[in-house]
């Protein structure tokens, strides 16, 4: 049944050829396009009819932040820990890894060993860089 | 005009999106209904009961009760952004499913039946969709201007993050054995049996990668145990404390749309997509949607006679011709063999749905630095040895068999 997809070049492996699909870019992703404009379409009616359907009556109370009832004192847009941004700091580290991963998974059957011992340098060079995290306490949250 | 005709593929996928969207938003709709009856029932509760036989249209009527509520904007808040965040969950949450494949790549008049973007690098293209869904949850954190939706919003984000990690790394092992990002080619290289009855799915190979991926993702989509942006105890509501009306209900919307496309691909990459669990020798499971839809119309009329009364009767009574009917069109053979796809995808789906709603009913909140140094300190390292593991297999094989 999809025999006319499955080219088995690797024995036991199956790859999906790019060459033998009929993969105008348009075709692939116009659709992609054309589903987010609608989708965008539709979030920006709710957004509208949200705003323009039902009552707006502003009093003082309702127009304050929530707080519990309590009347809020200073201004939301205080300093926070510096902690978040470390975590974004070792996200963008470690999703480049994961990145880099990605191409490297779908040539491996061609790479054979080479690919492996080739990846395994690198995934060792960014293992002792989270082990210095991890004894550096970035990873600990207090 | 003449560009129109050249690409028919821009109307049939124009059709295509209508047809996804109204199903979605449909299946949205009634997963609120489907969560709160499972959770109610799981508490010995009854749940949604009075709009409609079962509480069915309360859907509806909760969408009704938004849409007329009082939309308020706090005047501290950033007027532009604060509209901006919940537009954004929801288009880029609804986006992602377009690259799901629902059914095989059946062809009908050189146009793809199943799926809207049948793209080479699905699996890639789907992380960067929903990689940008965070900015609504964080865009609505700091906009609002008040403290509990700020700390709402950077907990969140910094979740979002962390998990995002791990998330990633844990398919690469699916990576491994597919050899291809595109969603039919992963779904396609799960074909066979092993001795002529388990399905060759990747959760059997990959059992440690597909746990990582499921704790993952459902702390991606901020779910019980992860909800922590939303721990009411704390944070009130995290980062939608300000947000009243429908604005309010779109982030649910886009939480129960990300939980979908969540499901859809722990299904492709993990359950064979839509294969069916059983060898193709089986004929007779090609009749099971239709048993299945005639089983729950023949349950349905009894309910119907013996519990209904006046309109919730007639509700019922529809319900029950529907199931019936729609049950027996799917006896056709043609009708079978074309719904076999979408049905046992939709039923992996739903399973996965109903394992979200049931860990909803059951577990308790992680504490936020649990649950920091579970996805840098256990989760990041267990996804990443599944993987070096993984490549190591093969290496292992191709030493054997040179």
């Amino acid at each position: 049944m999809f025999s006319e997809f499955i080219d088995r070049r690797a024995p036991g492996r199956y790859y999906i050829s790019a060459l033998n699909m009929d993969s105008s870019y348009l075709d692939i992703y116009a659709p992609l396009l054309l589903m987010f404009i609608l989708a965008a379409g539709l979030a920006g009616v709710l957004v509208a009819a949200s705003t323009l359907v039902g009552r707006h009556k502003h009093t003082r109370e309702k127009d304050q932040p929530y707080e519990c009832g309590i009347t809020p004192t200073g201004d939301a847009r205080a300093p926070f820990s510096v902690h978040f941004y470390l975590v974004a700091l070792i996200f963008i580290l470690f999703d480049i890894e994961a990145i880099f991963l990605y191409p490297w998974a779908l040539v491996y059957h061609e790479l054979k060993v080479f690919g492996f011992v080739e990846m395994m340098l690198y995934i060792m060079i960014l293992l002792v860089g989270y082990i210095f995290l991890w004894k550096k306490g970035a990873l600990d949250w207090s | 005009m003449e560009f129109i005709t050249q690409h028919p593929v821009l109307v049939v996928s124009l059709g295509k999106i209508a047809v996804l969207l109204f199903v979605i938003m449909t299946v949205l709709a009634y997963l609120s209904w489907f969560e709160r009856k499972v959770i109610a029932h799981i508490q010995s509760r009854w749940g949604p009961y009075y709009v409609g036989a079962h509480g069915l249209l309360q859907p509806l009527a909760d969408g009704i009760k938004f849409l007329f509520k009082e939309d308020l904007t706090p005047p501290v808040a950033d007027r532009l952004v604060f509209t901006l965040a919940p537009f954004l969950a929801l288009a880029l949450a609804l986006t992602a499913i377009a690259l799901i494949p629902f059914g095989p790549p059946m062809q009908l008049l050189g146009q793809q039946v199943f799926v809207v973007s049948n793209s080479e690098i699905g699996l890639l293209f789907l992380f960067a969709i929903t990689s940008i869904g965070v900015y609504g949850i964080v865009l609505a954190g700091w906009s609002s201007n008040s403290k509990y939706a700020l700390l709402g919003g950077l907990r969140s984000s910094a979740q979002m993050i962390s998990y995002e990690v791990s998330l990633t790394l844990s398919v690469v092992g699916v990576l491994l054995l597919a050899g291809t990002l595109n969603f039919n080619g992963i779904i396609a290289g799960q074909q066979g049996y092993w001795w002529h009855l388990i399905p060759r799915w990747h959760i059997f190979p990959q059992i440690i990668g597909f746990f990582c991926y499921l704790t993952a993702a459902i702390a991606e989509t901020n779910r019980v145990p992860f909800d922590l942006p939303e721990a009411e105890t704390e944070l009130v509501a995290g980062f939608h404390t300000e947000y009243s009306s429908f604005k309010f209900a779109m982030f649910f919307m886009a939480e129960y749309a990300n939980m979908i496309t969540v499901s859809c691909l722990a299904t492709i990459l993990f359950f064979g997509g839509w294969l069916s669990p059983f060898p193709d020798r089986w004929t007779w499971q090609l009749f099971l949607p239709g048993a299945a839809l005639l089983a729950t119309g023949v349950y349905t009329a009894f309910d119907t006679v013996a519990q209904m009364r006046g309109l919730k009767r007639l509700q019922m009574t529809i319900v029950t011709l529907l199931a019936l009917g729609i049950g027996s069109l799917c006896l056709i053979p043609v009708v079978a063999h074309v719904i076999q796809g979408p049905f046992w995808f939709s039923v992996k789906v739903f399973l996965f749905m109903f394992f979200y709603v049931w860990i909803r009913a059951t577990l308790p909140r992680f504490r936020y630095d649990q649950l920091m140094s579970f996805g840098w300190k256990l989760l990041l390292p267990v996804s990443l040895a599944n993987l070096v593991g993984t490549a190591a297999w093969f290496v292992w094989g191709w030493m054997r068999h040179g």
